[in-house]
C-alpha cells in the first residue's frame, strides 16, 4: 500500500475541500493586496483607472487561479514539477530571441493580456522541483557530495540565465530561495558555510575585476553597490533613489500625514513610485504604525506558512511550502531593506503591493500550491 | 514502486531548520521595524526638514500661451520674445557700480537704475530683480560678452503679448496683464503658475474668457536648493505645455472696416452670419490699444481713458444695453400676427398721436401717417399703428416674442460681462419696481421705448432669425485648438412662415421702396439688395410743454441727451447672408446716421464674402514656443 493511498480516506474530496483551505492565508493576502490599492489609488492622485484599477482585476484573477489550484490534488502538481522547470528554463532561454527589451533589459515575453517574466516563474519553479528531488531522495544519501552537487547545477542553471538577462535582483531570489530549501531539506551545514565563504570569495573576486577586461558586473550595478556604500557619493544618480526615498519615509513620523496626504511622491522625484517604491509612500502617509501594521502582516503570512508545513507530514508539500514562504520573505526583505538604505537598490518589487502583474501572478500561483498542499495534506 | 519511507531523522530536522530559519526571519523583520522606527520617528525631524525646507525644490514652468486667429487665419495676438536683463545682488558685490558697468553697454536711465537698486534692497540676496527689458539682441550678445565684468547679470528671455492689429481688436481680445491680488481673490483657480510674481493672465475679452486653454499647463523644474532656497542644480525637469490656439469667427478685414467705418462716434456694429451664427465683425468704438495694457499702461493713458466720456474701455457690442427703438417693431408685428390680432392687410389709422386715459402717445411724424397697414407701419416706421395693435397683443405676448428673437436672454459667448438685454413682463416690473404694469408702458414697450433694452449684438441677432427663419445663435469662437465650437441654434423658429415674409417684406420696403424711412442707404448692386429697419430712442422723457413750445433738435441739445440712432438689417434680401446691427449712442437719426453706416459695412462684408471661408491656422507664427531655461 502507497503511502499516499493510506491517507486517501482522510483527504477531503469535490467541493467540500473548500472548508479545508487556508483561509486565514488567504485574508492575510487580500489585506495585504488592499493595502497595495490604497496606496496606487494614493500615488495616482487618485485616479482609480491608472493603477489601482488594473491591480485589482489582476489580483481577482490571481486569487482565482490560486483557488483553482487548491483543489487539485497536491501529486499533480508534485508530478508536473520536473516539467515546470524544465518549461521554465526554455523560457529563459528564450526570451533574448521573443522577449521585449525595457530598460535595457531583456527580461518580459507580451502575453497581450499581460507580460510575463520567465524569471519570476522560475523562482517557483526552482522551489518545486527541489522539493521534489528532496522527497524522491533517499535519507541517507541528502548530504553525500553528489547528492548535494545535483541540485546545487539545478539553482545555478537559471541563476546564470537570469544574471545574464541581467537581473541581479532576481538571479539573488532564485539562488536564495533554492539553498532555503535544501537547508530544510536536511543538506549538511558545512555545505552552507562553504557556499558562504566562497561568495564572499566571488564578491571580493567581482570587484577585484571591475575596470579590467574580465568585469563581471555591469557599470551600472557595481554603480548601484558603491553608491549603497556611500549615498552622498552621487547624490542625483543612483544614491538620489536612496536618499529620496529616506526623506519620504522618514517626514511621514509616528503616524504620517494622512491618506493622500503625502507630499514627496506627489512630486514625481520617485520614478519607480509606484513599483519598488512604494512603501515610501505608505511610510509618508500612514508613518511608522503603517509600516509596522505591513511588516506584522508580512510576518503573519510566514507564520501561517510555516504552521502549515509543520503540520503535513508529506514531504514534498512541506518542502514547497516553506520555500514559496521563504522566497515572499526575500521579496519583502530585500525591497524594505533597500527602500529604507540597508541593501543596494537591486530592482525587487514590494510583494503584492507594488503595481506589477508578473510578479503578483507568480505569487499567487505559489500561494496555490501552497493551499494544494494544505488542503491535500495527510493528516 | 515503493517510495521510501521517511519518517525520522529528515523530519525532526525539516522542524528543527524551519524554526531556526523562522527565527532568524524573524530577527530580519525586527530588524526592519527598528529601522522604520529611526528613519520615521527618531529621525523623523531633519527628515521632515529635508521635505518641507524644500531640500529638493519644485520650481514651474510657465508655459507659453496660446495664440489668437481669426477666421483667415491671421494673428491676432502671439508672443514676442522679450530679451530681459536679470541681476542677483548677492553674486554682484556691489551692484551700483556693476549697475553702471551696464549702462554704458545698454540703454538704462537713471531713474531705472535707482529702481532697481531699491527692489533689490526690498529682497533678498539671491533674488533675481530685472533691471532691463525690451532690449535688442545686440544688448543681449554685448552684456553675454562682457559677463566677467558684470557679476550676477544674467540675460533672460521672457515674453510679451503682442496684438498687431491693435484697437481694432480690442474689445474682443481683451489683453493680458499682471495676476494680482484681486484676480486671486476673485478665483477658485488653484493653478501655482498664478503665484508667479507678474505672471500674465487673461483681464478682459477673450483672453479672460478663455483663459485656461489659452494658458497651458506649467512644467516643472525639480531643483535642489540649500537651507536658505539658493538653487544649487537642477535634478529634472517635465516640460510645459503650450496653450491651445484660438481660431475667431471674426474676419480681420471686416473688423477692421467696420472699426474705420465707426470713426469716432460713440458706436457699435455687429454683423453676423445668419446661416450659422458665426460673428464676422464686432465692433465697438472707440477702443484703445491693448498693447498698452502688456506693458504696464502709464497714468496718463489710464486717466483718458476712464474719463472720456465715450467710454472706450466699454465693449458696448455686448455690455452696451439700449432702448431698441423702431427696431423692436418687428417684434411687437409678429406678436401681433401669431396671436391672430392682426392680420397684414387690417389698417390702423394715425392722426399723429394716440390718447388713451388723457395722455398723449405721439407718432414720430406729428402730421400723423393716414391709414397705415402693417407693411406700410414697418416701412414708415408708424408709432400709432404699434400703440394701437399693442393694446391688443398685451405685453406677455410681446415679450415671449422678444425672447423668442434673442432679446432678453442669455446668448453664450466668450466675453466678459455679455448682458441679457430686458424683455419686460408685468412680473419683472411688480419684481423689480414694485410697482404695477400700466398700459402705457406696454404703448412705449410696442416702439421699443419703455423698458425694453437690447445689446447690439441681440439686434443682430433679432434680425439673423427674422431674416433664416431659425434660432441661430452667436457664435464667436470657431475652435479651440482644432476642436471645433458646434453651431447652435439650427431648429426653425415658433413662428408662422407667411408672418415672418410679411415683416421681411415691411423690411425690404424700409430700404427700397418710396417713403422707406432709409431709402437713402439702398444697395443698388443687382441681387444685394438690403433689406432692414431704422430706430431712434429716445434717451430724455419729452414733456407736454416742451412739445408745445416745438420739440428742440436734437443737434441743439448736449451729446449725452441726444437720441440714440439705430439701424438692423440683413441681405441679399432674397437669399440672406449677413445680418447688421448699428448703434451711434446719440447720433441723432437712426436713418440719417445709422443707416449709412450699415449699408457700407453690409457692402463691405458682402464683398469679402467670396473669400471668407475658414483656413487652416498658420504654423510658421512666432510662438514664442523657444523657452527662456534653454538659453541659460
Amino acid at each position: 500500500m502507497s503511502y499516499l493511498e493510506q491517507n486517501i480516506r482522510t483527504i477531503p474530496t469535490g467541493l467540500s475541500k473548500v472548508l479545508y483551505f487556508n483561509w486565514p492565508l488567504a485574508l492575510l493576502l487580500t489585506a495585504v493586496a488592499c493595502t497595495g490599492f490604497l496606496m496606487l489609488y494614493s500615488v495616482s492622485g487618485g485616479d482609480i483607472e491608472r493603477w489601482a484599477q488594473p491591480q485589482i482585476i489582476r489580483f481577482a484573477l490571481g486569487m482565482g487561479v490560486m483557488i483553482f489550484m487548491a483543489f487539485i490534488p497536491i501529486n499533480f502538481w508534485r508530478e508536473i514539477s520536473a516539467f515546470a522547470y524544465i518549461f521554465g528554463i526554455a523560457l529563459l532561454v528564450a526570451v533574448p530571441y521573443i522577449g521585449e527589451t525595457r530598460g535595457g533589459a531583456q527580461r518580459w515575453i507580451d502575453l497581450k493580456f499581460m507580460t510575463l517574466q520567465p524569471s519570476e516563474l522560475m523562482k517557483v519553479a526552482v522551489v518545486m522541483v527541489l522539493a521534489l528531488y528532496y522527497d524522491w531522495l533517499d535519507e541517507r544519501r541528502v548530504s553525500r557530495p553528489f547528492w548535494v552537487a545535483l541540485p546545487i547545477l539545478l539553482i545555478l542553471l537559471p541563476t546564470f540565465l537570469v544574471l545574464g538577462q541581467p537581473d541581479l535582483g532576481t538571479a539573488l531570489l532564485i539562488m536564495a530561495g533554492g539553498a532555503i530549501v535544501m537547508f530544510i531539506a536536511g543538506v549538511s551545514f558545512w555545505y552552507f558555510g562553504i557556499a558562504i565563504l566562497s561568495i564572499v570569495l566571488l564578491v571580493t573576486g567581482v570587484f577585484a575585476s571591475k575596470d579590467t577586461e574580465y568585469q563581471m558586473l555591469k557599470d551600472y550595478q557595481y554603480k548601484r553597490i558603491e553608491t549603497f556604500l556611500d549615498p552622498s557619493s552621487d547624490p542625483l544618480g543612483s544614491g538620489y533613489h536612496i536618499t529620496q526615498s529616506k526623506i519620504a519615509l522618514g517626514s511621514g513620523g509616528l503616524t504620517g500625514r494622512g491618506f493622500m496626504q503625502g507630499t514627496q511622491q506627489r512630486l514625481n522625484f520617485l520614478p519607480e513610485k509606484h513599483t519598488d517604491f512604494i512603501f515610501t509612500t505608505l511610510g509618508e502617509e500612514f508613518g511608522f504604525v503603517g509600516g509596522i501594521v505591513l511588516l506584522a502582516l508580512y510576518g503573519l503570512i510566514l507564520i501561517f506558512c510555516y504552521v502549515s508545513a509543520l503540520s503535513n507530514r508529506d514531504r514534498f508539500g512541506s518542502l514547497v511550502t516553506i520555500g514559496v514562504g521563504t522566497t515572499f520573505f526575500f521579496y519583502f526583505a530585500v525591497n524594505m531593506s533597500m527602500v529604507m538604505g540597508l541593501a543596494p537598490v537591486v530592482g525587487v518589487p514590494l510583494p503584492l503591493v507594488s503595481y506589477g502583474g508578473s510578479a503578483m501572478m507568480v505569487l499567487l500561483i505559489a500561494f496555490g500550491l501552497v493551499q494544494s498542499a494544505h488542503v491535500h495534506r495527510p493528516r | 514502486m515503493k517510495r521510501p519511507v521517511k519518517p525520522g531523522r529528515l523530519r525532526q530536522m525539516l522542524t528543527r531548520r524551519t524554526i531556526l530559519l523562522a527565527g532568524l526571519q524573524a530577527g530580519i523583520i525586527g530588524t526592519l521595524g527598528v529601522q522604520m522606527r529611526r528613519i520615521a520617528v527618531e529621525q523623523n525631524q531633519s527628515f521632515r526638514l529635508l521635505a518641507e525646507e524644500n531640500r529638493v525644490n519644485i520650481r514651474l514652468i510657465p508655459p507659453v500661451r496660446g495664440l489668437v486667429f481669426d477666421r483667415l487665419g491671421k494673428p491676432l495676438a502671439y508672443n514676442e520674445p522679450n530679451y530681459k536683463i536679470d541681476m542677483v545682488r548677492e553674486q554682484s558685490g556691489d551692484p551700483e557700480t556693476v549697475l553702471r558697468r551696464l549702462a554704458t553697454i545698454i540703454p538704462i536711465s537713471e531713474e531705472d537704475i535707482t529702481s532697481a537698486l531699491q527692489e533689490m534692497s526690498k529682497r533678498r540676496g539671491f533674488v533675481p530683480v530685472t533691471v532691463a527689458e525690451d532690449l535688442d539682441w545686440e544688448h543681449i550678445a554685448a552684456v553675454s560678452a562682457n559677463a566677467p565684468a558684470l557679476p550676477g547679470i544674467t540675460p533672460e528671455l521672457g515674453h510679451y503679448r503682442i496684438y498687431p492689429q491693435a484697437d481694432d481688436f480690442a474689445h474682443i481680445l481683451g489683453f493680458v496683464g499682471p495676476v494680482s491680488d484681486y484676480d486671486l481673490s476673485q478665483t477658485d483657480d488653484d493653478d501655482p503658475l498664478l503665484l508667479i510674481p507678474r505672471f500674465q493672465i487673461g483681464k478682459n475679452g477673450i483672453e479672460r474668457r478663455i483663459e485656461k486653454p489659452l494658458r497651458g499647463k506649467s512644467g516643472v523644474k525639480r531643483i535642489e536648493v540649500n537651507s536658505i532656497g539658493r538653487v544649487m542644480r537642477v535634478l529634472g525637469r517635465e516640460e510645459s505645455q503650450p496653450g491651445a490656439n484660438v481660431q475667431l469667427t471674426i474676419d480681420n478685414r471686416l473688423q477692421r472696416y467696420t472699426m474705420e467705418r465707426l470713426g469716432k462716434e460713440s458706436a457699435a456694429a455687429v454683423v453676423m452670419d445668419v446661416r450659422n451664427g458665426d460673428i464676422v465683425a464686432m465692433a465697438s468704438a472707440p477702443s484703445f490699444d491693448p498693447n498698452k495694457f502688456v506693458r504696464g499702461i502709464s497714468t496718463t493713458d489710464w486717466n483718458a481713458l476712464n474719463t472720456d466720456i465715450y467710454k472706450p474701455m466699454l465693449n458696448k457690442a455686448v455690455t452696451g444695453t439700449y432702448p431698441p427703438g423702431s427696431t423692436f417693431k418687428m417684434v411687437t408685428a409678429l406678436a401681433a400676427l401669431k396671436g391672430g390680432f392682426v392680420k397684414p392687410d387690417d389698417k390702423v389709422y394715425c392722426g399723429g398721436f394716440l390718447e388713451l386715459h388723457n395722455r398723449r402717445f405721439h407718432c414720430w411724424r406729428r402730421g400723423g401717417h393716414g391709414k397705415v397697414n402693417l407693411h406700410d407701419s414697418l416701412k414708415e416706421s408708424c408709432d400709432v399703428y404699434y400703440y394701437e395693435i399693442s393694446q391688443e397683443v398685451g405685453i406677455e405676448n410681446i415679450s415671449a416674442m422678444a425672447k423668442e428673437l434673442g432679446i432678453g436672454v442669455e446668448h453664450e459667448l466668450e466675453l466678459p460681462a455679455v448682458r441679457e438685454g430686458l424683455a419686460p413682463t408685468k412680473d419683472w416690473k411688480k419684481r423689480r419696481r414694485d410697482a404695477d404694469w400700466v398700459i402705457g408702458d406696454t404703448l412705449n414697450a410696442s416702439i421699443g421705448q419703455g423698458f425694453v433694452l437690447a445689446s447690439p449684438m441681440q439686434l443682430a441677432v433679432m434680425t439673423a432669425r427674422i431674416a433664416s427663419g431659425t434660432k441661430i445663435s452667436p457664435r464667436l469662437v470657431n475652435a479651440i485648438d482644432n476642436r471645433p465650437h458646434p453651431v447652435k441654434g439650427r431648429e426653425p423658429l415658433d413662428i408662422d412662415p407667411a408672418h415672418l415674409n410679411a415683416v421681411r417684406k415691411g423690411m425690404y420696403g424700409v430700404v427700397n421702396e418710396r417713403g422707406g424711412t432709409a431709402g437713402g442707404s439702398r444697395i443698388r448692386k443687382e441681387g444685394w439688395d438690403m433689406a432692414g429697419k431704422t430706430g431712434t430712442s429716445q434717451v430724455r422723457f419729452i414733456t407736454k410743454e416742451e412739445r408745445a413750445r416745438g420739440v428742440i433738435r436734437n443737434s441743439d441739445l448736449p451729446w449725452e441727451r441726444r437720441d440714440h440712432a439705430l439701424f438692423v438689417a440683413y441681405a441679399p434680401a432674397d437669399n440672406p447672408r449677413f445680418s447688421i446691427s448699428v448703434v451711434v449712442e446719440h447720433g441723432g437719426g437712426g436713418s440719417a446716421v445709422a443707416a449709412p453706416i450699415a449699408r457700407d459695412i453690409m457692402l463691405e462684408a458682402l464683398e469679402l464674402s467670396e473669400d471668407m471661408d475658414y483656413r487652416s491656422l498658420p504654423t510658421d507664427v512666432r510662438a514664442g514656443r523657444e523657452r527662456p531655461d534653454d538659453k541659460a
